[in-house]
């Protein structure tokens, strides 16, 4: 195990430093004088000068990259472009919606997707199993904003169970309920693709069929022998769905309008604040990398024979 | 190819009438169409005229003649953007399992970068800097799907890598660019082809979500994740201008899915299942 978290860290940090240096880059690349974007545009040139001298910007490239690493590890992602305000912290202001936007998700997600996984493998070939297979490719292919719209219409405008737009001041989860539904069917049908082809593959192994001959229950073979190990390829979608609610909260905060890290990325992207958007994207990769990089770590401790598999993979 | 119109299941049959069907809509568009697509008129404004099949838009445009044009600019783009990644997937992934050691592994820590940013996001940000237009957004799903492509094509070059046939070439003195091109690329071309087709799903979700955002091409241009951006303002007037539009995306989306993976159960059973 030692040897396997030591590869794998070896493995995570050139990549964390890559994505450090591509964000520099495209810093760099993006259109614009960032010292004229702080003084202003009837700054004369001595002024100019002076702010640029004070940003680093006079600096040879590689130094401003070093530069730029020791303001990351400091925390200081950079501020907005618009408002002064550091991005780190408005990031941490925004972070609770988005979150609770994230679990519910999340929570909608692994209940749908595991049992719709576990219905499809037990009726595997039959009606029920062609019904939930249907679900699942409409719920991987329709867009999350056309889900998201429709939902809002229905639920909100039509029916009026839920509030249509925006987020009420009391702590209520209502204005949470319909976005994470939109984003929480789609992963569930991912998720409930790799439950059944999980649970198909572990109900056809040798111990099944022991238990089976044993004479215990369906249920029981189904629940305590088959679930338990069907169910550990789960974590690795966890990690991946981080993404997906990254991406789809741009989406789904927009619509229903929510105060969270997607709408605040959605301003920034129509204000053409770009050192928001650059702090929002290479943060996102940054916490992708860390969650895959616990998830690989949970995965390999709790299966040996894995480890062992992906040790392998590092190793060559 | 005989083999795989063999065993197509009726869904994969279905499917790939879909394709076809969204493939002759998009060339055979001009002919389709009711009325310019782009012609506007205040007066016609989310009305339901004579002449206009499924009515018109906030700008009085037809909205059966800009879905028909929607069909061109989501398969160009979709296909596009595939075939560009494709060839960057091609070079890195191939370069990378066939040489080995530590440009492998190299590559493949790029490869973990770029699967590693959030894909809408690093689209949207490519799309930014680049200023808006069809090839930019193709560059941004390029930028944004390669890295997925070379990481699938480095396995396989990989285990090509030691088999029999290509220890024979090397014994015989072939070239390493000799063998790549001659003995692995080929024997990549069925697993290439379901992952071109699985990622034209991506693409055209992608393009559409870009499009919805109003980051993709030109919004007075045909899209059809546009047209639901649009529409979404006058939704409590007329919900179905929504609705229209986004099964269009999802109708495509789907027949690309059920082929691929259809393409992906006849060509490489190996992977049957998992998405």
């Amino acid at each position: 195990m030692l040897e396997f978290t030591l590869r794998r860290l070896a493995a995570t940090i050139p990549v964390l430093l890559g994505i450090l240096l591509i964000s520099f880059v495209v810093l760099y690349l993006i259109p614009g004088d960032p010292a004229q974007t702080v003084a202003g545009p009837r700054a004369d040139a001595a002024t100019l000068a002076r702010i640029a001298e004070e940003m680093g910007l006079d600096q040879p490239l590689h130094q401003r990259f070093f530069s730029y690493l020791h303001r990351i590890f400091k925390g200081d992602l950079g501020s907005s472009a618009v408002s002064g305000k550091p991005v780190l912290d408005s990031v941490i202001e925004k972070l609770p919606f988005t979150l609770k936007l994230a679990a519910l998700a999340m929570s909608f997600s692994i209940v749908l997707g595991i049992l719709a996984g576990i219905i499809s493998a037990i009726t595997q070939g039959r009606w029920l199993d062609r019904v939930c297979t249907v679900f699942s490719v409409a719920g991987i292919s329709i867009p999350v904003f056309l889900s998201g719209l429709v939902f809002l219409y229905v639920f909100a405008v039509r029916l009026k169970w839920f509030p249509s737009s925006g987020f009420d001041a009391d702590n209520s989860l209502m204005p949470f309920i319909l976005p994470a539904f939109t984003l929480g069917i789609r992963s569930a049908a991912f998720l409930a693709r790799i439950v059944r082809s999980s649970m198909i593959e572990v109900l056809n192994q040798d111990f099944i069929r022991t238990a089976r001959a044993k004479g215990l229950s369906p249920a029981r073979i189904l629940f305590r022998h088959g679930l338990v190990n069907a169910l550990i390829p789960v974590i690795t979608v966890i990690g991946l769905d981080l993404s997906s609610y990254l991406n789809g909260s741009v989406i789904v905060e927009t619509i229903f309008d929510l105060p969270g890290i997607g709408r605040f990325a959605m301003d920034a992207i129509l204000q053409r604040d770009y050192p928001v958007i650059q702090g929002i994207v290479m943060l996102g990769a940054l916490v992708f990398i860390l969650v895959n990089l616990l998830v690989d770590l949970l995965y390999a401790w709790i299966n040996p024979k894995i480890r062992d598999e992906m040790l392998g993979k590092l190793a060559r | 190819m005989k083999k795989l119109l063999r065993n197509l299941t009726f869904a994969g049959w279905l499917s790939f009438i879909g394709i076809v069907l969204v493939l002759l809509v998009a060339i055979f568009a001009p002919l389709l169409v009711a009325n310019d697509p782009m012609e506007t008129d205040p007066l016609r404004r989310l009305s339901r005229e004579e002449g206009f099949p499924l009515g018109c838009d906030q700008l009085g445009q037809c909205v059966y003649s800009r879905l028909i044009y929607g069909a061109r600019l989501s398969l160009i783009i979709g296909f596009s953007a595939r075939l560009s990644s494709l060839l960057i997937g091609l070079a890195i992934g191939l370069a990378a399992g066939y040489a080995g050691g530590w440009l492998d592994w190299f590559l493949m820590r790029v490869v973990d970068m770029f699967l590693a940013f959030p894909s809408l996001l690093l689209a949207i940000a490519v799309s930014m800097v680049m200023g808006s237009g069809i090839k930019t957004v193709i560059f941004a799903l390029a930028i944004v799907g390669w890295a997925e492509m070379a990481r699938i094509i480095r396995s396989a070059a990989l285990e090509l890598r030691s088999a029999e046939y290509v220890l024979a070439a090397r014994t015989l003195g072939a070239s390493h660019l000799r063998i790549v091109l001659t003995h692995i690329l080929p024997n990549c071309l069925p697993l290439i082809t379901v992952i071109f087709t699985m990622g034209m799903a991506t693409a055209v979700l992608s393009e559409a979500s870009l499009s919805f955002l109003g980051l993709g091409v030109d919004p007075s241009l045909p899209t059809w994740g546009g047209m639901v951006a649009s529409a979404k303002d006058y939704m409590l007037r007329r919900p179905e201008l929504v609705v229209y539009p986004g099964l269009c995306i999802a109708f495509l989306v789907i027949v690309f899915n059920i082929f691929g993976d259809e393409l992906r159960d006849i060509l490489d059973p190996s992977r049957k299942g998992n998405w």
